[in-house]
């Protein structure tokens, strides 16, 4: 019966429960979509730089990542290879030969980085292939390269010239080497539209006087969420004096912090939003006692306890919070479903801008279950916490006052 | 006839005006089991003060109430409101029902309190309504109900919990004189069967004329204690 009593008492001014539990879900269909938007613009953010790029884990020489030089490149040998690729949850293994090259044709002369890769692999982890927009893609053993899209617009070369390369090689060695080149690739961020070359790992190993030497072991897992625990399982495995792991938050430390910053901010609207919907909410919770206090007097004068009672209205609040918040979650999870398999695109002029950086001119949607729970959360803490007042003023309450005319 | 309700020496002073007021001044009154008792007396005289204090809904400033020999005087608030629950029965003026409740469900929910069955408070509830000629009118809720017939509700409903005694504040203030007479006859009818002790207030002349015992107030204080 006390149910009961809580469930009629709640729908006893139907309008203003129906515009508190409207404001809930309100406030919770905002805050969804809201979050949605930003957390899936992390995700292409991180997927561009992480997934498309560094890989989620990588493997280096220990010292390499503070001094990224030639020198600090390192064998892969079998054993280390058997680490890697037996460990669990390890998709792929990348190996990689990076360094610095200066890259001239006819009048023109660029620094440029070098990706010695093995193509199919490399392939799939970052799926460059599709980013070629001219030319074709390295075979296992080319002795030709790729060249980003700015870096071969400022040398103004085209498929099939021959470029030089100039850099040094492992312990001094000089290197140097003609290149033709066999495709032009568009790439999503402009740091490496205008730096990158890849090139085989055995023509890297060549140039770079470097046989079986590389620099990184980039790693595709299965999923981005298991990081740490593979990074410390790997870390348990190898000697951290000859080799490190790193994690992608200290591969793109600088992405890494821009993303918690703009999250912070996003978070800030939140509250913000929530304090709005907090306000009406309280609204509602004190008029709801304030107009009862001859009722709930009449109820402690017959005998009915102050816990039961505050249990009583603790009840009518939590109905409305979780019906808000129910509706809420009942109302976005289908429109978010949607916006995740039929995105927006950005109108036609920003569009072209977003897409010549390679990346689709779309607002990703994120479907990542926290953006739904955390609303949850949000607003039941906050119910919890106002719903303090009401029971106070239950607490505090004298029969015969509340009871006077 | 045993005692039932002992006040010795009780006073209640309000000082939310410059002058204090003596609400209810050095009073003793003893009601004894059975009784049927009219507090009577003109409006300010100290009819509520009374009965609040002899109900254990609010504090004497001194002196202390005994009831069935069990001083409530210094009870704690919880120990007090759950010995109302056992041993005395609330009519108020007016507004004495659960609005979201029907007739039925508000006399099953002082037993509920109670923490009796189900089956028991159901046919007990019936009961009650019944005798209190409210049996067509079981699912209706406070609102669907005239003046007269929420009074007898509520009287049910302070008989639910089979009290020691029923204490009443005007209940008949708010009636007019046919439901008046009504809820007069059946309270004094349960009274005489059931031998229930009311100890009730009023002002209407029709009402005292019912009453077995009469105490008369004046600026908080008996001035006169008659039976009949
Ligand atoms: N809470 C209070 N604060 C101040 N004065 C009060 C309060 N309650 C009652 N009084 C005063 O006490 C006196 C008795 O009041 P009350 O017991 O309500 O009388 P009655 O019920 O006979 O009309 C009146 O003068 C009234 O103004
Ligand atoms: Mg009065």
């Amino acid at each position: 019966m006390f149910f009961t009593l809580a469930w009629r008492n709640t729908w006893r001014n139907k309008r203003r429960s129906l515009i508190t539990v409207l404001s809930i879900t309100f406030a919770v269909l905002l805050a969804c979509v809201m979050r949605s938007l930003q957390i899936g613009s992390y995700e292409r953010m991180i997927d561009n730089s992480v997934r498309f790029y560094t890989g989620y884990i990588q493997i280096h020489k220990n010292g390499y990542w503070d001094d990224k030089v030639i020198d600090n490149s390192f064998k892969y040998d079998t054993s280390l290879q058997r680490t890697v690729t037996t460990m669990h949850g390890v998709k792929l293994d990348v190996p990689r030969l990076e360094s610095f090259a200066l890259t001239s044709f006819r009048s023109q002369t660029k620094g440029a980085m070098v990706m010695g890769v093995d193509p199919q692999r490399e392939n799939k982890l970052t799926n460059v292939k599709e980013k070629i927009v001219r030319g074709r893609f390295l075979q296992e053993d080319d002795e030709g390269i790729l060249l980003g899209e700015g870096l071969a617009g400022y040398l103004k070369v085209q498929i099939g010239d021959t470029v030089t390369l100039l850099s040094q090689g492992f312990h001094g060695a000089n290197a140097a080497g003609l290149f033709a080149v066999r495709g032009i690739i568009r790439f999503a961020l402009p740091q490496q539209n205008n730096q990158l070359i890849y090139m085989s790992l055995p023509r890297a190993q060549w140039f770079y006087a470097a046989p079986e030497l590389i620099t990184s072991i980039a790693l595709l897992i299965d999923k981005p969420a298991h990081t740490t625990r593979i990074v410390s399982l790997l870390k348990s495995k190898t000697d951290s004096n000859q080799i490190e792991i790193m994690g992608w938050r200290d591969l793109v430390p600088e992405l890494v912090q821009s993303i918690e910053l703009d999250n912070l901010s996003g978070k800030v609207m939140l509250w913000v939003l929530y304090l709005v919907i907090g306000f009406g909410m309280f609204g509602t919770f004190l008029m709801m006692a304030a107009e009862r206090q001859y009722e709930f007097g009449v109820m402690l004068a017959v005998g009915m306890r102050r816990i039961r009672l505050q249990a009583v209205v603790f009840l009518e609040i939590s109905l409305m919070t979780v019906l808000g918040v129910l509706l809420g979650i009942t109302v976005s999870l289908p429109i978010l479903t949607y916006f995740y398999y039929n995105p927006i695109r950005y109108d036609e002029e920003a569009a072209k801008a977003i897409e010549s950086f390679g990346v689709e001119a779309i607002y990703p949607f994120s479907l990542d279950p926290v953006i739904f729970t955390n609303q949850a959360y949000a607003i039941f803490i906050m119910a919890i916490v106002l719903s303090a007042y009401p029971i106070w003023t239950i607490y505090k309450m004298k029969v015969v006052e509340s009871m006077r005319p | 006839m045993a005692t039932l309700i002992e006040a010795t020496g009780i006073s209640k002073v309000y000082h939310k005006t410059t002058v204090p007021v003596h609400a209810v001044n050095n009073m003793d009154l003893t009601i004894e089991e059975g009784e049927f008792t009219a507090i009577v007396g003109p409006s300010g005289c100290g009819k509520t003060t009374l009965l609040n204090i002899l109900g254990g809904l609010d504090y004497p400033s001194s002196g202390k109430v005994e009831i069935a020999g069990v001083d409530i005087t210094d009870m704690k608030d919880r120990d007090l409101i759950d010995f109302r629950l056992s041993n005395i029965g609330f009519v108020f003026q007016a507004y004495n029902l659960i609005p979201v409740l029907t007739a039925v469900e508000n006399v099953e929910f002082i037993m509920l309190l109670q923490k009796k069955g189900k089956k028991e408070r159901e046919v007990r509830a019936r009961e009650l309504l019944i005798q209190m000629s409210m049996g067509d009118k079981l699912d209706s809720r406070p609102g669907e109900l005239a003046g007269g017939q929420q009074q007898r509700v509520a009287v049910a409903r302070a008989l639910a919990s089979k009290p020691r005694f029923i204490l009443a504040d005007e209940p008949t203030a708010n009636l007019d004189s046919a439901s008046t007479e009504n809820l007069l006859n059946l309270m004094s009818q349960i009274n005489t069967e059931q031998h229930t002790t009311f100890v009730f207030s009023t002002h209407d002349q029709r009402v005292m004329d019912k009453a077995k015992r009469l105490v008369t107030l004046q600026d908080g204080a008996i001035i006169s204690d008659t039976r009949r």
